[in-house]
């Protein structure tokens, strides 16, 4: 079992209003089999023990599924393993790339302004969901669920797109810091299914409305957020959702309502 | 309602704005290139070429407008853009990797900006040159390069024998490859052109109109400076070439 | 006032038809009133985000809170495997009754008759509600909704979304969700972790919440208040539940009054990945279904336990769960083949890293699957989970044989509640994995998804709207925030942080005593519990929570964002709560579905106590977890009757 003694360079910030810097820790006998999230934890413990405050580090399910965790390792969002989240990086992975010295930085976004050190907060993308990122049905009014056989590839499809942990790896990592990747992978879901073509229009209008208004940058092709993205969201649904966005604004009757 | 959402308020539909004046401008750009490629035909083919622009006024004027505006709108997209992506990132990161992100996307603000400064200089010389020079003067002060109203053909070549006029066009004509080759697969993404079947055409559409465009362009100095087209002693004359009086129909 | 007989209040007659007389029996509240009753939902999982959705869109006034930074993050997210429902559309002979009938079975008859036929009647409008909301659940190529066989059960009736059931159920009550706080008739409080329940006359009326950014203790009042805060797994510190998921909100309403039911039934998962060192923070589970192209073994002789396994003969390889129970093989219900894989390691034959003395993991091998089926087949039914077992420990399953080790997983125990989810504190209902209902001593695989999303869709909007029309407003005692009641609640959270913040010798992390406390309940209420075990740690946790009490440190602000502080909190009410399943577990002198004891077995096999223990344990709180009083619900089976179970 190899172990290595590392140099952490972790930001600290106490506050959103509070201009944060790095502060220099040494991470010792930091083993292989260790997650990324398990290093953290065994610094912390070592801050305690000290009297300091521990890092502050959103987390919880460490399984790559909840979304929660989201760090910038060395430049990397959720560190440098592929389609991997913070929580589920193993040390090896740094180890093997030779690295001695990681630089941990959050979330960087306007829109995301950071809580505590690592912790950013993300309501933007809660913001984003509650515009429209849903199909309108009644508790109890559903048809069976058989009734409406949907092609494999098209469920699929949505189940490719649905896969979005809501994490924010996408606006981390893009130069612009744009919301494109999440917002477009939530309409593509809803859009390509049968259910959801009633709201299809209304939808995308609202919800690229809100994203805009969040503040987040916009989307120049660079495709940085799906190679960050842990579940591997393709942008070609960012050109989905640019197409109905195209689509819904010049063809709908009535205009929304810009958000304020 | 108070206001409405519209879509030249959206991102996103300012950059289809982007995308449609992108490809007015590059509609352009393949006729002007399949223009001066008269010039290996011979002086008189290129002149008339020249001429036969004028006596279309229509056709002349309703580019010219159309690329104006198509200018207008690209830069003003891009400004409005461009501010809101450095705001929604205010606080910098101390260590970035890119993983996805090429040459070319990354430098759009920059090689954008170069090509408007390079077409400025190529207006002043060949299409205002019209207006500033007159016929014999010696144009950038260099001997021997004179300028010639109803000679496009010689403004031309003998222009490419010289460095500063073939030192920025040879950095124009790259910054416009490295914009097109993002921009082109840009545009594609921009207006939802995609299906999983066709999308890896649209980056080989990009790559072999960036190069095709840059090598057309690059062809015409390198054939001047190595001399396989060579100004012509003949002399023309051309009344719709001469300066005044200039006529707006 | 509580209700200590522990009435289940279960409507009577045919039992296909109950649920549908208890809705036609029972009160309405008028649509105009409905926005002038606040219920607070704690929770915002299946159970809670779908009763959030669910009562907002009927108009009620809801404020729904979570400790996660969105609704979405919720652990229901983290299931796997599917959703069960009883829609026959394999025409494979399931019905309502069979999926029931499994259900009170697997429960080893523990659980309400009633419940469990509501649950499976309700199962199937789950399936048409989640397809209705765009829940990509997998299809087969006639576009019709596919399923697979799960856990044991002769018919097909799950239904999944890739491995990621759980995730897409949850984005899809957060979705409706997401819609009744764009329609401003649910409030979200996410970062928000409920402290205490505020009580007024007999009645719950509230709760008392820590805001986790800012620090700010804050009581909420309404008409009524719903927890379904999911199950308390990480008593045992390492679980495969999420970091953050607690007891706080179900122990503190226990405190408050409410019985906790059959706090000792825990299910405990074979197939995880075993922990690696002490810095190990949580266990992450492998899906079951690996156990049907897998082989378990272990070494025969203690002195391989270090070799490398593919050096090790045929010869001296012990397939145990093959050898013990030839009829099913590896594939014996999770209960059975985690036991076992204690007993070897016990044995001294466990492989893996040596932790605390000890190896604790067992091989899972595919080498004979593989020159069976070939490496593509394997591949591709098992290849995201060869490939989440290679992210997490750099082995490659392909080559070399997994390591596996039970792990802690789902708890049925809960806070008792009657058939209408209302606990024993009036106006307190409980949904979820926070209940004890419906999953008896044993859950199946698959029904904890659907038990949480008929709670919250189902049955709690309209149980609470039950008692909101008996209780109605003009007869309810007006509550105010400078009522007593409510500033006593918030003094005792801020008095109960505070003394956390400050202990009097700060010597230790919250963490340090969590994986001291996990370590007994883990040892002595794990997969085998004896009396002198059981004894031992009811003598060790008050030790250890005094300890606790004396020198857990926390630095930092306690009037901002402080994650010690939040740990410690959770940990103070796991020390109690532990204690209490110990005194359960030793009460229950049987051995059914997740609780084993060694004293009460045949053939190595459970043996239940129908006689005696044929009954659900409800612990009334009376100060201290020792002193709790325990009430005895009797279980009546009319249709399904009990029955040994056997393996071998
Ligand atoms: C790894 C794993 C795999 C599983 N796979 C399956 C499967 O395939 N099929 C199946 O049927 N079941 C499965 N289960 C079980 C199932 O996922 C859970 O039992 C179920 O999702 C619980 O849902 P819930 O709504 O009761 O609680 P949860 O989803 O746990 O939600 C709890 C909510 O309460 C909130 N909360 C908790 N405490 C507080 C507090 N103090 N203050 C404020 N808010 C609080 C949380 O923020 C959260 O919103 C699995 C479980 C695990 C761990
Ligand atoms: S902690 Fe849940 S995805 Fe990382």
């Amino acid at each position: 079992m190899k172990t290595k003694n590392l140099t952490l360079h972790v930001w600290r910030q106490r506050g959103p209003n509070d201009s944060g810097d790095f502060e220099r820790y040494v991470a010792k006998d930091v083993n292989e089999h260790m997650s990324f999230l398990e290093m953290l934890d065994v610094v912390n413990e070592d801050l305690l023990e000290n009297g300091d405050e521990p890092i502050a580090f959103d987390h919880d399910c460490r399984e790559g599924i909840c979304g929660m965790c989201g760090v910038v390792v060395n430049g990397y969002a959720h560190g440098p393993q592929e389609r991997t989240t913070a929580c589920q990086l193993h040390m090896r992975q740094i180890f093997e790339l030779g690295w001695d010295e990681l630089w941990i930085e959050p979330w960087r976004a306007t829109s995301f302004p950071v809580i505590k050190d690592l912790a950013v907060d993300r309501g933007a993308f809660d913001r984003i969901i509650q515009a429209g990122g849903y199909i309108s049905i009644r508790t109890g009014s559903a048809r069976d669920a058989n009734e409406t056989p949907i092609p494999k590839d098209v469920s699929d499809a949505a189940m490719d797109a649905a896969e979005c942990i809501g994490c924010g790896a996408c606006v981390a990592a893009c130069p612009n810091a744009s919301a494109s990747l999440f917002t477009a992978a939530k309409i593509s879901h809803l859009g390509l299914l049968p259910q959801g073509q009633a709201e299809r229009t209304d939808r995308v209008r609202k919800m690229v409305g809100q994203m805009d208004h969040e503040g987040f940058g916009s989307c120049t092709n660079h495709g940085e957020c799906e190679k960050a993205c842990p579940k591997g969201i393709s942008i070609d649904w960012i050109a989905r959702m640019n197409r109905d966005l195209l689509k819904a604004m010049t063809t709908s009757a009535d205009d929304i309502e810009e958000r304020d | 309602m108070e206001r409405a959402l519209t879509l030249t308020k959206t991102t996103i539909g300012k950059k289809a704005i982007m995308a449609l004046s992108g490809v007015a401008m590059l509609g352009f750009v393949v006729g002007h290139l399949a223009g001066n490629l008269k010039v290996f035909s011979g002086p008189e083919a290129f002149n008339e070429y020249a001429v036969w622009l004028r006596t279309v006024p229509a056709l002349l004027w309703g580019t010219r407008l159309v690329l104006l505006a198509a200018v207008a709108a690209h830069m003003a997209s891009a400004f409005s853009l461009w501010s809101r992506n450095r705001g929604a990132r205010k606080n910098r990161y101390a260590k970035k990797k890119d993983l996805a992100t090429d040459y070319a996307a990354k430098t759009m603000y920059w090689s954008g900006p170069i090509l408007l400064f390079y077409i400025l200089f190529h207006l002043l010389h060949l299409t205002f040159g019209g207006m500033i020079w007159t016929d014999g003067a010696a144009l950038f002060g260099f001997e021997g390069y004179t300028w010639a109203h109803s000679n496009p053909y010689n403004n031309m070549v003998i222009g490419f024998t010289h460095w500063p006029v073939v030192v920025p066009y040879v950095l124009g004509v790259c910054a416009l490859g490295i914009h097109l080759f993002h921009g082109i697969w840009s545009a594609f993404q921009s207006m939802g052109a995609n299906h999983p079947r066709y999308n890896h055409l649209r980056r080989d559409l990009a790559i072999a109109l960036a190069v095709f465009l840059t090598l057309g362009f690059l062809s015409i100095p390198a054939a001047a400076m190595m001399g396989w087209i060579e100004p012509t002693t003949q002399t023309f004359y051309y009344p719709e070439l001469e300066p005044a009086p200039v006529t707006v129909p | 006032m509580a209700n200590t007989e522990l009435k289940s209040n279960e409507p009577t007659g045919p039992i296909e038809d109950r649920w549908r007389l208890h809705k036609q029996n029972s009160d309405l509240v008028a649509p105009h009133n409905r926005r002038k009753r606040t219920v607070i939902i704690v929770g915002s999982g299946l159970a809670g985000g779908a009763a959030a959705a669910t009562m907002g869109e009927l108009g009620y006034k809801v404020k729904c809170f979570c400790f996660q930074d969105s609704p979405r993050r919720a652990h229901s997210i983290a299931a796997q495997g599917g959703i069960n429902a009883a829609k026959n559309y394999q025409n494979d002979g399931d019905s309502v009754y069979r999926l029931f009938y499994d259900t009170v079975k697997g429960g080893d008859f523990r659980s309400r008759e009633s419940n469990v036929y509501r649950l499976a009647e309700l199962s199937v409008n789950i399936i048409d509600q989640a397809v209705s909301q765009g829940v990509p659940f997998a299809r087969e190529y006639g576009g019709l909704l596919a399923n697979r066989s799960f856990g044991g059960a002769l018919v097909s009736r799950t239904f999944y979304a890739r491995g990621q059931t759980g995730q897409q159920l949850l984005l899809g009550a957060y979705s409706a969700l997401a819609r009744q706080i764009e329609a401003g008739t649910v409030e979200m409080f996410p970062r928000h972790s409920m402290q205490d329940l505020i009580v007024h006359e007999g009645k719950a009326r509230g709760i008392v919440t820590r805001n986790l950014i800012n620090g700010k203790v804050e009581a909420h009042i309404a008409d009524v208040v719903i927890l379904a805060t999911g199950g308390y797994g990480n008593v045992f510190f390492l679980s495969t539940n999420a970091m953050g998921s607690n007891c706080t909100a179900i122990w503190q309403a226990h405190k408050r009054g409410a019985f906790f039911a059959n706090p000792c039934y825990t299910q405990i998962h074979p197939t995880c990945i075993p922990r690696s060192g002490e810095y190990q923070s949580k266990l992450t589970l492998m899906s079951e279904s690996l156990r049907n192209d897998g082989r378990v073994w272990v070494p025969r002789n203690k002195e391989d336990v270090t070799k490398d396994p593919k050096k090790i003969p045929e010869e001296d390889r012990y397939y145990y769960l093959e050898e013990r129970y030839p009829k099913f093989g590896n594939l014996v219900p999770r209960d059975v083949a985690s036991r076992n894989a204690m007993y070897v390691c016990d044995d001294g034959l466990g492989v893996g890293p040596e932790l605390d003395g000890e190896r604790r993991a067992v091989y899972l091998d595919f080498k004979s699957a593989i020159e069976r089926l070939g490496e593509d087949t394997i591949r591709e039914r098992y290849g995201n989970l060869f490939e989440m077992y290679e992210r997490i420990t750099g082995d490659d399953p392909y080559k070399t044989p997994m390591m596996i080790y039970p792990a802690t997983h789902y708890t049925m125990g809960g806070l008792w509640v009657d058939y209408n989810l209302q606990s024993t504190i009036d106006g307190l209902f409980v949904g979820g994995e926070a209940n004890f209902s419906d999953h008896g001593a044993n859950r199946l695989g698959a029904s904890a998804l659907m038990q949480g999303l008929a709670d919250g869709y189902f049955v709690l909007p309209f149980t609470v709207g039950d008692y909101l029309g008996r209780n109605r407003l003009k007869d309810q005692a007006p509550l105010e925030q400078d009522d007593k009641a409510v500033t006593d609640a918030v003094a005792g959270v801020e008095a109960k942080l505070k003394a956390l913040a400050n202990a009097p010798e700060p010597t230790h992390s919250p963490d340090y005593f969590h994986k001291k406390l996990g370590n007994i309940i883990w040892k002595y209420c794990g997969m085998a519990r004896t009396a002198e075990g059981l004894k031992k740690a009811i003598e060790e946790i008050p030790k250890l929570r005094e300890q606790f009490h004396r020198e857990v440190k926390v630095t930092g602000d306690t009037d901002g964002f402080n994650q010690t502080l939040v740990k410690a909190a959770r940990v103070a009410d796991f020390l109690e709560l532990g204690e209490l399943m110990c005194i359960d577990a030793l009460a229950r002198e049987e051995s059914c579905g997740g609780h084993f004891r060694e004293e009460h077995v045949i053939d190595m096999e459970a043996k239940r106590d129908d006689e005696h223990f044929q009954h659900v344990a409800a612990w009334e709180h009376q100060g201290e977890p020792s002193a709790a009083a325990l009430h005895k619900e009797p279980l009546e089976f009319e249709y399904v009757k009990p029955t040994q179970r056997s393996y071998k």
